[in-house]
């Protein structure tokens, strides 16, 4: 097979399409840098999706976190202790079996202008069991570094706010916002890339692969497996982790510029 | 254990919950928690030496060691733990024997890897195949401590270079002005005064060190997630203790284990961090 046919074969192997066998003997280096690229795909939409509905729900635990009710800190408290305090892997385990405890129902959700059949198996499934894991991480772990940046919102600003007559919700949307984020971009931009590097055990911990279909590294544990010599799909598997972290330092650093707009350049 | 527990079918209640807790395979999920004790404080100096040696090779002035610091700091961290950790451990283990096969077996003609096969003779295997149970556990240890250590240390590395940058000038200039040597200035200004700036970074990394320890499971090393998932697992009427699926309630053990180590690390964090800030001139400073 050329190599121009291995990518068309194994190019979205990942996600179900092209050639079902995995290559077993005669393994070519093209074969290897196609399926692990073709497994990044997993990493990456474990990790985009995480980040982004994260950040969000990370926004409104740091604001329970920072609140002055008990009923809205302790909670919240709670949840970033138990999350922070326990490993990934842990997490991963205590998910997936109870995920496979809860009985197999289906849901019928109407939208009103769309159905859905929700079914719960779909809990022990790693598109969706593995992403409410992760989820879950890095909401806790961005509502710590977002508390913390709260916490360090000049004090003058709002009084500015205030004084301008602003409502309690221009004030967060303008003032206090911008200004959280500003402050805790450095740190987690550094989350960012510990929740992308953590989307590679996936696969490796407790969910497991449905037709081999994996992630990245579940690709690259295959090769290594098969040929007994890790000295190429590890640093393979490594270039495109690097690559792609790089990547997610410019957006984040395109992001931050933007942040700091009003600052004087240095 | 008990004298009760010969026939456990014939207990129930509070008794057979004294049994069951305390079968030799308890035992060994009980002290696979000292194991990982073990290796987390066992570790610790390798990692805080490589960080240090990192550390000053990306600020020496020889530009290959510069260049090597650079490189090991950064590979390790821009690739996830769990890959290095895979990498690292075969490719050690491969080398070890690749390097006693060519000094025991000198007269070996064939090649070691043979298509997908890696051959060494049967001296050179490590440890040797006739070798006890312990010997195999004690290198697989030894390996994860190998593989913990190379990755944290290259984060301590980080941390490291990042608190000898932050100590104040003034300082080292002061030393300059008493006429100390360099070396002196390192040892008696430098170096103490580095640790409150390194301690928060060191800190956190003590807490990711905490909870990669259960990746200690995927290579190999019987620890606390292989028997707590042996334990949990479905047990049919052919056991003494037959049993449903209790894995979930194994690992919600695990998550207090874990859960308490980090409450107890936080505790001692916050006594160190007040130790190494005496007489430091910072806002959390005291004389």
């Amino acid at each position: 097979m050329s190599c121009n046919e291995t990518i068309i074969a194994y190019g979205l192997r990942a996600i179900g399409f092209g050639e079902r066998l995995l290559p077993k003997a005669d393994i070519t280096l093209c074969e290897q840098f196609v399926l692990i690229g073709s497994g990044m795909m997993w990493n990456i939409y474990f990790a985009v999706l995480a980040l982004a509905f994260g950040f969000f729900a990370a926004t409104g635990i740091a604001l329970a976190r920072a609140s002055s009710r008990p009923i809205l800190q302790f909670p919240a408290k709670a949840f970033i202790f138990i999350i922070r305090g326990s490993p990934l892997f842990i997490q991963f385990f205590i998910a997936y079996e109870a995920f496979v405890l809860i009985p197999k129902l289906g849901f019928d959700m109407n939208f009103g202008f769309i159905e859905i059949t929700v079914e719960t198996r779909w809990l022990t499934r790693a598109w969706l069991g593995a992403l409410i894991v992760l989820f879950l991480n890095t909401t806790a772990y961005t509502a710590q570094i977002f508390h913390g940046a709260l916490m360090s919102v000049p004090k003058g600003d709002i009084e500015a706010a205030d004084a301008l007559g602003m409502s309690p919700f221009q004030k967060f949307r303008r003032i206090v916002w911008p200004s959280m984020l500003r402050l805790a971009w450095a740190s987690y931009t550094n989350e960012a890339i510990f929740l992308f590097h953590a989307t590679a055990l996936v696969f490796f911990s407790s969910f497991p692969a449905w037709r081999q279909e994996g992630d990245a590294l579940y690709y690259a544990n295959y090769f290594a497996d098969k040929t007994f010599n890790p000295f190429v799909p590890y640093p393979i598997i490594g270039l495109y982790f690097v690559i792609f972290t790089l990547l997610l330092i410019v957006v984040f650093g395109m992001v931050n510029k933007r942040l700091n707009r009003h600052l004087l350049p240095e | 254990m008990f004298e009760y527990c010969a026939d456990p079918s014939a207990i129930e209640g509070l008794e057979w919950w004294s049994c069951y807790l305390t079968t030799a395979k308890h035992f060994a999920f009980y002290k696979s928690f000292g194991t990982v004790l073990v290796l987390l404080f066992a570790t610790v100096p390798f990692i805080l030496l490589l960080g240090f040696a990192g550390a000053l090779a990306r600020r020496s002035k020889a530009f290959p060691l510069r260049v090597f610091g650079l490189a090991y700091t950064s590979i390790v961290r821009g690739v996830p733990d769990i890959v290095f950790f895979l990498f690292a451990l075969i490719a050690l283990d491969q080398g070890i024997e690749y390097l006693r096969h060519i000094t025991l077996c000198p007269d070996w003609s064939e090649p070691i890897r043979q298509g997908s096969d890696f051959i060494v003779c049967s001296e050179a295997k490590m440890p040797l195949g006739s070798a006890p149970q312990w010997q195999h556990e004690l290198y697989g240890f030894f390996l994860a401590m190998t593989g913990f250590a190379v990755v944290f240390g290259a984060f301590a590395a980080n941390t490291m270079y990042g608190a000898l940058q932050a100590v104040p000038h003034g300082q080292l200039e002061t030393g300059v002005a008493f006429g100390m040597s360099p070396r002196q200035i390192f040892r008696r200004i430098h170096l103490p005064q580095m640790w409150i700036y390194a301690l928060p970074g060191l800190s956190n990394l003590w807490m990711i060190l905490v909870k990669a320890t259960p990746l200690l499971f995927l290579l190999g090393v019987e620890d606390i997630v292989y028997w707590a998932r042996e334990l949990g697992g479905t047990k049919i009427g052919l056991y003494s203790y037959p049993h449903g699926d209790w894995r979930l309630a194994y690992f919600v053990v695990l998550l207090v284990f874990y859960l308490t180590l980090t409450w107890v690390s936080e505790r001692v964090f916050e006594r160190l961090t007040r130790f190494v800030s005496k007489g430091q001139d910072t806002l959390g400073g005291t004389l």
